[in-house]
């Protein structure tokens, strides 16, 4: 059993009900979010099929994948902002505030407003444009709390300073008071942290937050992002097509291509030892491999082929118009294999793949069977 | 944001100063003899030379027009060639009754396109948005003339519900006054609300597009809550830009529908000026006229920097 909900610190006290039972999450559970079966698609074409995957308080999830492949959907189904058009099926829970004991789907835009920003927060990955121009920063975090009323419009202005402050912003009380244009774009990012901070969310979804920054800013944004959602014991999944960035930041993660989880697992053995034939060709095509780190992108060997447009994925497995290993069985849609116990359940540890790489194949040796294993070492020198 | 404001002031000046240099050389030096223009062809010399002499039209033009100016900067611009009658307090009262006639079109204009492009962009794929879109095109195509004499024909010929034309001091008589502004006013806002009205819907449709929006979800707004704090004022921008352009636009439009209308507003004191061929005021009024539009966009200019902070920083 876990530890009771831990107390956070907001400085001030929630004016009013304590009725709605916040932070009290389900006892004996800490999962945070709870995704199953999660279908995306708009009235013709389907975009996202059967996701499932479950985030536990204090884990940070990595999902990664080519463009396309339907990260931010996910991102989007789950926050409930999906665009107008986009429809979802399946079951989204959200464990820890008592509203959100229902399925995410069927709650109403009402409801799903009083968890946004509240329970859940979301940062993008624009930050030239993700504030209002014509606001003062610092309304525009305090907004936050008082829109869901866990600040009084002083206390707000008090909370404002230290989250500023909190995400390392120089001078905070000067900088509440300026516009997003007198900001650089690593400051807008802290900005816009700050506010999916604010109110101390169970669930923090960050798409790309970082591939708008400079290299530089990158790792302290980071950093910030990580130590935020330590203090808070929060659940982050984390959108980003930068491996280095997921070994780094995440200890699990999640493979996605064409609208599809197709593998998931640990960090390390997932980058390790990859058992889908994309997830191999994703890292291959990485700088987590290849000696002195990382190297100039156009010496890196790509997947071979493009990604699909949205809809024109094949049936069977997703990849096989793309796969080297492809034959007539990869027609079927290939079954969920887990590899190991995973305490977030066999989604959490497994891949998708009639012909997993590492694994003796009947007919001939596989080369990339032993790359993998190759870099499982580099791997680890990466990280260490 | 101050050195801003100046700059636009020094523009505004200098296109002032330019305008009136045009309007000078438009209407005085190219028609030929002001004179032998206002008394008509028939006239006899001496009565041509009397007139030059006592207008001091046979000062040389830079003269004239150093003289104009002062009248025109003193509000002063002196007497009429033939009826000899004050010019500076007839534009006074004119203008009074064109700008009481243009603003009450530009404000219900503004109470009608503001929520109708608001709610047609709001609601664009959907059948009411779209049949609004459809019904306000249409709107824009319509002249103020037409609809002017439409609604007479309808209200004041058919339904005897106001008289069709014809002004009352609103002080003296609230009531007449209502009655008779009805439909000059509507005229002149049905098209202005139509034109605007699309304008405003772009700008919503923009703004509901930007990152910023979905930002304001994200943080728990309910979307028209999202639009009220942080749309509307972004879509202000572009919307105020053509309200400045219509207002010019209406200063025009009030010359015809004050005659629709029989009004004695500004409009009507230029096209009977003409008629009698007072150079004197026709080129005054004009100059009134461009200078209400300079000092329109001007205002625009101003407000562009109260909506806008990232106008305020640099010098540009
Ligand atoms: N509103 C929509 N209508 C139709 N198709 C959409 C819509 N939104 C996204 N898609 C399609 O869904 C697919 C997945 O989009 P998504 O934005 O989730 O990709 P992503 O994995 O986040 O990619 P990136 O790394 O480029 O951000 C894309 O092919 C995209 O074109
Ligand atoms: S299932 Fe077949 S096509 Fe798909 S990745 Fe595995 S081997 Fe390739
Ligand atoms: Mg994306």
């Amino acid at each position: 059993m876990s530890a009771p909900a831990p107390e956070f610190d907001r400085g001030n006290a929630r004016h009013g009900d304590d009725s709605r039972g916040r932070k009290r999450g389900m006892p004996g559970d800490r999962t945070v979010l709870a995704v199953e079966g999660l279908d995306v698609g708009t009235r013709h074409t389907p975009l996202l099929h059967d996701v499932t995957f479950s985030l536990h308080r204090g884990e940070r999830v990595g999902l990664i994948g080519e463009s396309g492949s339907g990260k931010s959907l996910t991102a989007l189904a789950v926050m409930g902002l999906l665009g107008e058009g986009l429809r979802a099926g399946g079951d989204v829970r959200l464990s820890g505030r008592t509203a959100a004991t229902r399925n995410l789907l069927d709650v109403g835009e009402r409801e799903m407003a009083r968890l946004r920003g509240d329970a859940m927060s979301m940062v993008f990955q624009e930050p030239m444009t993700a504030l209002n121009p014509t606001m003062r920063v610092g309304a525009q975090v305090a907004e936050v709390m008082r829109i869901h009323g866990t600040q009084s419009t002083t206390g707000a202005r008090r909370r404002v300073v230290e989250l500023l402050d909190q995400v390392g912003l120089p001078d905070p009380a000067h900088l509440a008071r300026s516009y997003p244009h007198e900001l650089s774009g690593g400051q807008r990012q802290r900005v816009v942290l700050a506010i999916a901070l604010a109110n101390d969310p169970a669930l923090l979804i960050c798409d790309e937050p970082t591939t708008a920054l400079d290299v530089t800013v990158q790792a302290t944004v980071l950093d910030l992002v990580v130590r935020g959602v330590e203090e808070r014991d929060a659940a982050m999944l984390f959108i980003t097509h930068d491996l280095a960035v997921v070994a780094t930041v995440c200890e699990r993660v999640l493979v996605m291509y064409g609208g599809r989880i197709v593998e998931a697992g640990p960090v390390a053995e997932v980058f390790g030892d990859p058992r889908h034939r994309y997830t191999q060709g994703l890292i291959a095509a990485s700088d987590l491999v290849g000696e002195g780190g990382r190297r100039g992108r156009a010496a890196l060997p790509t997947i071979p082929g493009t990604v699909p447009a949205a809809g024109r994925f094949p049936d069977g497995c997703v990849f096989r118009s793309r796969c080297d290993h492809a034959n007539d069985l990869c027609a079927s849609l290939p079954p969920w294999t887990p590899r190991g116990e995973h305490p977030a359940g066999d989604r959490a540890y497994g891949f998708a793949c009639h012909h997993p790489a590492g694994e003796r194949p009947s007919h001939s040796t596989s080369p990339a069977g032993a790359l993998a294993e190759g870099s499982t070492v580099e791997m680890e020198q990466h990280r260490g | 944001m101050l050195l801003r404001l100046l700059h636009r002031a020094m523009v505004f000046v200098a296109s002032v100063l330019a305008a009136s240099v045009l309007v000078f050389a438009f209407m005085r030096v190219l028609p030929g003899d002001p004179a032998r223009v206002a008394l008509g062809i028939n006239a006899s010399d001496e009565a041509v030379a009397r007139l030059r002499e006592q207008f001091g039209l046979d000062r040389p033009v830079v003269v004239q027009y150093l003289d104009w100016m002062r009248g025109l900067v003193t509000l002063d611009p002196g007497i009429e060639f033939i009826s000899k009658a004050a010019i500076g307090p007839q534009i006074a009262d004119r203008l009074q009754v064109t700008l009481i006639l243009v603003v009450t079109a530009m404000v219900l204009a503004v109470l009608v396109a503001v929520p109708v492009g608001i709610w047609m962009a709001v609601r664009h794929r959907h059948l009411d948005g779209l049949v609004m879109s459809a019904v306000s095109q249409v709107g824009v195509a319509i002249p103020a003339f037409l609809a002017g004499i439409v609604l007479i024909s309808v209200f004041a010929v058919r339904l005897r519900w106001v008289p069709s034309g014809g002004w009352v001091v609103p002080a003296q008589d609230p009531v007449g006054f209502l009655q008779r502004i009805a439909l000059p006013s509507v005229s002149l806002a049905m098209v202005q609300a139509a034109v605007l009205a699309r304008y405003v819907r772009s700008a919503v449709l923009d703004v509901l597009r930007e990152d910023y929006l979905r930002t304001a979800r994200a943080k728990g707004l309910r979307p028209v809550q999202a639009l009220w704090r942080h749309g509307l004022r972004n879509a202000a921008v572009p919307v105020v830009t053509v309200l400045g352009l219509q207002l010019a636009t209406l200063l025009i439009g009030a010359v015809v529908i004050e005659r629709v209308f029989v009004i004695p507003g500004l409009g009507s004191l230029l096209l009977d000026s003409v008629a009698q061929r007072e150079l004197l005021t026709v080129q005054t009024v004009v100059m009134v006229l461009v200078v209400a539009t300079l000092l329109i966009n001007f205002l625009v200019d101003a407000l562009y920097l109260v909506i806008d902070p990232r106008l305020r920083t640099g010098s540009r």
